[in-house]
């Protein structure tokens, strides 16, 4: 054997030397290195795919801020040193091609995690695949309410309120406060409708299900929600559940008061935007109308003087000057990449995939800029729902007015 | 009873719809026997050209007028530099560049427009009348706009030399030649008017279910249906159709409901309007393949 013939001085010089070396290596102040792939001591690498082309490509515009807000970050000096390598691609919404790309990034390029991937179907499509590789698929940008399930799936969560927490608190607020309530309901014929719809129904109970007089669906193929309008008015309702999309919204307040319908008008927070709703709409139709809202609306005027509006502009202003500042998209980003930096600071120098999902898990009342005053953060190793809490808000002139207590699922 | 006034109503004003995009497709089908697909997102690539002469302050009738002129320029240039170079290429090949072209408008006008919904007003005063519970001022203009274009276009073809020289470059193209009809122009010409009604079409349409890039996307869909049921070839046959499938649709949904009202059955709603008038479409198709009002043309080869 080689090492035989080694003397006996010489061994143990090497053996100090590497003993030496490991003490160095093992100092107090880098003790905690722990790196997985995607990671060194000067970058993190993070992955994403969005629709940046095809039907849905109106979000890509969540993508852009984000890579916006990165870049914001590495002109700062980066998290702890180092530098967001952020590498976000076009799945076109089509989840096929979202598979494609996920895997290209994590295998090929071998990011740290995944991140803000959009989408309840294209996220669907990896969710086994992103468990059975272990690599976090982090605060994806869906409302669905299956992301929140760490035991089967711990390297997922979402970070929006899920739309079946939102439905349930229209309909206690119904319960409690509309009297002999007749409801009709206009949803999206999707898994996104399904999900508010099915919540809805659980918040009203198995006795008052049967208050829901008439429901109505449309596809999003549909040009317009026209003559669903026609059923749901004659249905003698005077309570209306509205769960649309923003282009369906805005039909479905014109036509309820073209023809002459004034319900108590509930509309989920997908549609809540004075950009894409309600001044399409008509504001003089929107007066009244219900919603929940988590985040401040971009063309709401009475937070044009909050810390966190006047920075969220700044940031718009130097980082997307010829970006719509009326498209809550650009919010939104701003927000999911606030929550990362806040858990990439936590991470500290740990930057395992198990440290991202345990930090992501340790969140305690953390306010991202762009939410309303009094919603935070929480997350916990069972409790995988970042934004569990709303406000109910009322349409009133060109602005909302905030009303009572904060609501969650719970309360 | 009043419910289903208003369902019909409302059939025909989306009928209208359909009926302004069928024109267009037939537009195209006469002079080059081909089917566009990119026909919708040219169209809503005019209607934002519209919408932006709005903003620059132009009154309506101005703005749509010189949009439709704009359009009318696009699409001769589309025909004289994208196709003419595909003269006799095969049938696939014209299909790829027609989808090509839809991706473009598509991207396009998300990039210099944006995604948001935008509103597009109504040129029509909102004026309250007897039936104005029934069906609105614009839902009237649009029907009525729909038939003056038809009109404009019957008169066109059958009263105008020129319009005469583009059916017989569309019929008979050899002919057309010998007695000295430019048939390449005629083809360009095609395109263009194509594009113009597009154009008027886009400006109806979008007060009704907002600007937006994906806003004839599924229109596109219905007005296809349309012009079948109607017949390929014949403009009058395709309004016909448009408005067909309008009220079709919307009956469909009314039955379903009454049906699972009455009976506490559910067998055709809302979710399948489409599908019931698409299978009603598919079935005149087969006992009368050229559509109701088409001719069948006979080939000599």
């Amino acid at each position: 054997m080689p090492i035989a013939n080694v003397s006996r001085r010489g061994l143990s010089l090497g053996a100090l030397g590497a003993v030496l070396g490991f003490a160095l290596a093992a100092g107090p102040a880098l003790a905690q290195k722990k790196y997985d792939e995607g990671a060194t001591d000067t970058e993190i690498k993070i992955g994403q795919t969005m629709p940046y082309s095809g039907n849905a490509s109106a979000y890509g515009k969540i993508g852009q801020t984000e890579v916006a807000v990165f870049k914001m970050i590495n002109d700062q000096g980066g998290i702890n040193g180092r530098k967001i390598n952020f590498i976000s691609l076009d799945d076109g919404y089509s989840p096929p091609k979202t598979v494609e790309m996920t895997r290209k990034l994590v295998e090929e390029d071998k990011v740290l995690f995944m991140f803000n991937q959009l989408g309840t179907p294209p996220n669907s499509a990896i969710h086994k695949y992103m468990n059975a590789k272990k690599v976090p698929q982090l605060f994806v940008a869906t409302g669905a309410s299956k992301w929140g399930n760490p035991k089967e799936f711990p390297w997922t969560m979402g970070w929006q309120p899920d739309y079946a927490t939102e439905g349930a608190i229209y309909a206690k607020h119904i319960l409690s406060t509309v009297k002999d309530a007749k409801i009709a309901v206009l949803m999206q014929n999707d898994d996104y409708g399904k999900d508010y719809y099915n919540g809805f129904k659980a918040g009203l109970g198995k006795d008052n299900e049967k208050l829901i007089v008439q429901f109505s669906t449309y596809e999003v193929t549909d040009p317009t929600v026209d003559s669903q309008m026609i059923q749901l008015k004659n249905s003698g309702a005077n309570v209306f559940f509205n769960i649309t999309t923003p282009k369906f919204a805005a039909q479905a307040i014109k036509k309820a008061a073209e023809i002459g319908w004034k319900p108590t008008h509930y509309l989920n927070n997908v549609s809540a935007s004075f950009g894409a709703v309600f001044v399409p709409a008509g504001v003089e139709q929107s007066q009244g109308i219900i919603t929940a809202l988590y985040q401040k609306d971009v063309t709401d005027t009475q937070w044009e003087k909050s810390p966190d509006f006047v920075a969220w502009k700044e940031f718009m202003a130097k980082y997307m000057p010829n970006a719509d500042l009326k498209d809550q998209n650009h919010a939104y980003g701003y927000e999911v990449a606030s929550t990362l930096m806040q858990v990439l600071k936590q991470c500290g120098d740990d930057l395992t995939r198990e440290n991202i999902m345990k930090q992501a898990a340790s969140l305690k009342d953390y306010e991202t800029p762009m939410l309303l005053p009094g919603i935070k953060i929480n997350t916990s190793a069972t409790n995988f729902y970042p934004i569990q809490s709303v406000r109910l808000a009322r349409v009133k002139g060109n602005t909302v007015e905030l009303f009572g207590e904060i609501m969650s699922s719970n309360n | 009873m009043e419910q289903l006034l208003q369902q019909i109503a409302s059939g025909l004003a989306s009928g209208a719809i359909y009926a302004c995009v069928a024109l267009a497709l037939v537009m195209i089908f006469t002079a080059t026997e081909h089917l566009n697909f990119a026909q919708g997102e040219m169209a809503m690539f005019s209607t934002y050209l519209c919408w932006q002469l709005l903003q620059w302050g132009l009154g309506f009738w101005t703005a749509l007028a010189i949009a439709a002129g704009l359009s009318f320029i696009i699409g001769v240039l589309i025909e004289r530099i994208i196709l003419r170079p595909l003269q006799g290429a095969s049938a696939l090949s014209v299909v790829v560049v027609f989808i090509g072209l839809l991706a473009i408008f598509h991207s396009m006008a998300g990039a210099i427009w944006s995604h948001t919904i935008k509103t597009f007003p109504s040129p029509f005063p909102e004026v309250a009348f007897a039936g104005s519970g029934i069906i609105g001022a614009h839902q009237i203009g649009m029907v009525a706009v729909t038939i003056l274009m038809l009109s404009a276009l019957f008169a066109f073809f059958r009263f105008t030399t020129l319009g005469l020289a583009m059916r017989a470059a569309a019929q008979n193209p050899t002919s057309a030649r010998l007695v000295g009809v430019n048939v390449d122009w005629m083809l360009a010409l095609g395109w263009g008017l194509a594009a113009a009604i597009g154009a008027v079409a886009g400006a109806m349409v979008a007060p009704v279910v907002y600007l937006e890039p994906n806003m004839m996307s599924s229109i596109l869909l219905y007005g296809f249906a349309g012009a079948l049921v109607g017949g390929i070839s014949s403009p009058g046959g395709a309004v016909f159709g448009g408005f067909l499938v309008g009220v079709l649709e919307n009956l469909v949904a009314y039955f379903g409901n009454l049906t699972e009202k009455m009976f506490g059955v559910y067998i055709i709603g809302n979710g399948e309007k489409l599908s019931v008038a698409l299978i009603i479409v598919i079935t005149i198709l087969t006992l009368k393949p050229a559509g109701l009002f088409g001719h069948v043309i006979t080939k000599r080869v």
